[in-house]
């Protein structure tokens, strides 16, 4: 009963949809108030239907009620409760019930929050939601139902893919939907702007919070993505340029690059054509990635079950959205100007750049993970286009970029001067040459990877800590106490310091972790102690555990250093019998300088297994480094000028005093 | 109608895009023909994976029939073809030897515990060369070689069961008599 219940609200969500995504785009038009103020009414309702059909869903999980298809294929009576309602996005037609009700959360979010925006503007852009989820509820009612019976029902599940048992699965998708299903926000603004035929400073401080939030979610969400990759895959890669893992890359680099264009526009009033373009393609990622995934145009270790009804379906939605779109922008986006001009040097042009090494990269991206399907519609074969093409490319495209992030937020708008920046920039410049060459060299490797990457990551954080301090002094006059100072420095200014940090973090972990380090893989018989730097491994010996739903072969290492006991780590090999799979879980003593990593291979004869044990220096700080990114756009988030401008720093806008009062821009 | 024109190109790359999308809904992997098919394949001598003491060598194949398969552990379809490989090696009727393309030895090694080594034996390639000289643009690649080092097919992507019974597999005992 409560399965039907659950459909029959999802078509219900589906007619409120439509009336949501038509009728008040009719109102806005003809001047109609009865019909254009059917939207927020309509979004609301729209939402509560799909949250009753999620409910519903995540009851039948609760219930074991294997009489629905989708349960009996995702879930087990075995399986732990956590990991039985996280099942719901364990498949395809849940994954896409997930996406909608994301979709729901963020409109609802619209209608309760976007309560400064003028009346059409405001109705328009939650029509245009309207319409997005009109197409997906369409999807999912007519090819993916998930509330599907299975008559007889099954007497047990086949169980969630062992691989998908790890409390990341908990996390990990909600969080990466609500990054890129929250671009939504930002294209709805692109078209309703596009619709309205005006496009100002006051547009891009509407849009700018909401874009910002999806992106923090995005940053976080692939984060934790690649965190889970990097202990539950077992052999200690965190990014595999997988086709899943471009699909929210792609999205997430035009965001970086949006929410930087975004700033230019509300600043300067400069940008606004590449903005709104911005706008429409970061989300347009986010579906053509969908696309990807779910049509099965693309093999890949995420992909589920393939039907290729489910692919023109999803093409057809792209047309009409992206195409659609993409039509309002060819036809309204002359009107809109390209707004002030600018130096060559200057803050606008550079990060004019930093948007086209963005889009660049992005490009190379999509490029990379479509060019197997355009090799094999061009009738060249299907081939695979894996890591030394991505490695290649996207670090030749962000390395200009990753050096002018050190120039741009020094630069003034409007226009600069070459040597100004070069002078305030000697001592980072100087700081990174010698950390370049110093580093390493005392870890006793030199490659050109190295040095380049040691340049970058220290060049990113030295020119931010150099920003702060420039700020710092500036304000010294009038504020001579430190802590007042700091204080009044505005938070929108921190986030950028915090994310920038963030990336030079981030490069400096993915630098070392690739220069150094290093893999053993061992036969070892118990009580046999394998010798690794000045690390000792001793293996005690493998036990047999009873887990909830699977049978484990715990091994357990003692690591000591100079007879001084570092670590005890217990890798497993688990069996789980529902799936008949064999999963290698890995253990790892993580560390601020080194992670310690060893995953068990395979018994062999006579209690001896095979043994493989990694050290991976500074690991850690590519999540830190995303986490920084992301507290970065917290701190941008939490600064007040998001919500109320006051006057004042208007009146300094037109007072000509960018440098001082405008350095923030949020990361 | 100039300004205009500069704004429709998103909207013509997108539906280029959508022409390549459409058409991949429906695609099969199929052959192509390749120049080096009739040429005798390029020589090479290659250290053997996680056994870089040996090394493999064209030279000593001479007098057999022979695939030549160009794999990797981040290559996602070449997972797919490794069951067929596995049933391959199974029926004995023909030696499959890996090159490991672009790889490093710990991974391969890893993929290979995982799920079987259908090769005799398994070549490195890790900077690429031998992947220039034969030709390989994406990975996985099979090469049917014969008993004087002539290379007589070339299968781009994966061998599926069909493509092995159908074509190579009939080819490789002409060339076997």
């Amino acid at each position: 009963m409560i399965p039907e219940l659950g459909h029959y609200s999802l078509i219900l969500a589906f007619f409120f949809a439509i009336v949501q995504g038509t009728l008040p785009l009719i109102g806005v038009w003809r001047n109609n108030k009865r019909l254009a103020n059917l939207a927020v009414p309509a979004a609301r309702t729209q939402f509560l239907f799909i949250a009753i059909a999620f409910l519903s869903l995540e009851y039948a999980f609760y219930t074991d009620d294997f009489s629905v298809l989708y349960v009996a294929s995702t879930s087990n009576s075995h399986l732990p409760l956590m990991y039985k309602l996280a099942a719901l996005w364990g498949g395809h037609e849940g994954s896409m019930l997930l996406w909608v009700s994301i979709l729901g959360l963020w409109t609802m979010a619209v209608t309760l929050f976007a309560k400064a925006l003028p009346d059409s503007f405001r109705i328009r852009l939650i029509a245009v939601m309207g319409m997005v989820s009109m197409g997906f509820l369409a999807f999912i009612i007519f090819t993916s139902s998930p509330f599907e019976r299975l008559i007889p029902a099954a007497l047990d599940g086949r169980d969630l893919n062992p691989l998908l048992q790890d409390p990341g699965m908990v996390f990990h998708p909600p969080v990466l939907y609500m990054g890129y299903v929250g671009f939504s926000v930002a294209f709805a603004f692109a078209i309703a702007a596009l619709l309205d035929g005006k496009l100002d400073i006051t547009w891009a401080r509407w849009t700018r919070p909401w874009t910002t939030v999806a992106w923090v979610f995005l940053t976080l969400g692939i984060a934790f993505g690649s965190k889970w990759a990097y202990y539950e895959l077992g052999w200690g890669g965190w990014w595999f340029w997988d086709a899943v893992e471009n699909a929210s890359f792609m999205p997430w680099l035009v965001g970086t690059a949006l929410i930087h264009s975004l700033a230019v526009t509300e600043k300067r009033d400069a940008f606004k054509v590449w903005t709104v373009l911005l706008s429409i393609c970061a989300f347009s990622l986010s579906l053509l990635g969908t696309f990807l995934v779910r049509s099965g145009v693309l093999t890949s270790v995420h992909a589920f079950a393939t039907d290729p009804r489910r692919g023109v379906f999803i093409l057809l939605y792209l047309v009409v959205v992206i195409g659609g779109a993409l039509l309002l922008f060819a036809l309204r986006a002359p009107k809109v100007g390209l707004g002030e001009k600018f130096d060559v040097v200057s803050r606008e042009s550079m990060l004019l750049a930093n948007n086209v090494v963005l889009a660049a990269a992005a490009g190379s991206v999509l490029l990379g993970t479509m060019y197997p399907l355009l090799m094999d519609a061009l009738g060249a074969g299907k081939i695979s286009v894996g890591p030394p093409y991505f490695d290649a490319v996207f670090v030749a495209i962000m390395a200009p970029g990753l050096f002018l992030m050190g120039l741009g937020p020094l630069a003034k708008w409007k226009k600069a001067s070459l040597p100004e920046i070069g002078t305030r920039l000697r001592v980072a410049a100087v700081i990174s040459v010698v950390s370049a060459v110093l580093v390493p060299f005392v870890m006793g490797k030199i490659t050109l990877m190295l040095v380049v990457g040691v340049f970058m990551g220290i060049w990113v954080t030295s020119t931010t800590l150099i920003l702060l301090r420039n700020r710092i002094v500036a304000r010294q006059d009038t504020t001579p106490n430190l802590v007042d100072n700091l204080k009044g420095i505005p938070l929108a200014f921190y986030g950028m310091l915090l994310a920038h940090l963030g990336i030079g973090v981030f490069v400096l972990g993915v630098t070392l972790v690739k220069g150094y380090e290093s893999e053993q893989d061992l036969r070892m018989d118990k009580n046999d102690v394998a010798k690794i730097g000045n690390l000792d491994f001793k293996f005690d010996g493998v036990a047999k555990i009873q887990g909830p739903n699977y049978e484990s072969a715990q091994g357990t290492f003692t690591v000591t250093s100079n007879g001084k006991e570092m670590a005890v780590l217990h890798p497993e090999k688990r069996f789980y019998p529902v799936q008949g799979s064999v999963m290698t879980e890995a253990d790892i003593k993580p560390g601020l300088v080194k992670d310690l990593y060893i995953s068990l291979g395979e018994p062999l004869e006579e209690g001896a297994w095979s043994v493989r044990i990694y050290i991976k220096p500074f690991v850690q700080w590519i999540w830190a480094g995303a986490i920084l990114m992301a507290l970065g756009g917290f701190c941008a988030l939490a600064d007040k000028r998001y919500r109320i401008r006051n006057k004042k720093t208007d009146q300094d806008l037109k007072a000509g005093e960018p440098q001082e009062a405008h350095e923030a821009y949020s990361a | 109608m100039k300004r205009t024109a500069k704004f429709l190109i998103p909207l013509a790359l997108f539906l280029i895009a959508v022409g390549f999308l459409f058409k991949g809904l429906f695609l099969d992997p199929h052959e192509v023909p390749s120049p080096l098919v009739g040429k005798p394949a390029p020589a090479f001598t290659a250290p053997l994976l996680s056994d870089s003491g040996n090394s493999f060598n064209t030279a000593d194949m001479k007098g057999k029939v022979w695939l030549l398969n160009v794999w990797a552990s981040w290559c996602v379809a070449c997972r797919e073809e490794h069951p067929v490989l596995v049933a391959i090696a199974k029926t004995g009727i023909v030696d499959t030897y890996g090159l490991d393309y672009k790889d490093t030895d710990l991974e391969a090694q890893a993929v290979i515990d995982e799920n079987g080594n259908p090769y005799k034996q398994i070549a490195t390639d890790i900077d690429g060369k031998i992947g220039i000289d034969y030709g390989v643009y994406g990975v996985p690649e099979t090469y049917v070689i014969d008993k004087k080092g002539i290379i007589r097919y070339k299968q781009i992507g994966p061998i599926t069961e069909e493509a092995f019974f159908s074509k190579i597999l009939p080819l490789v005992k002409e060339l076997q008599k």
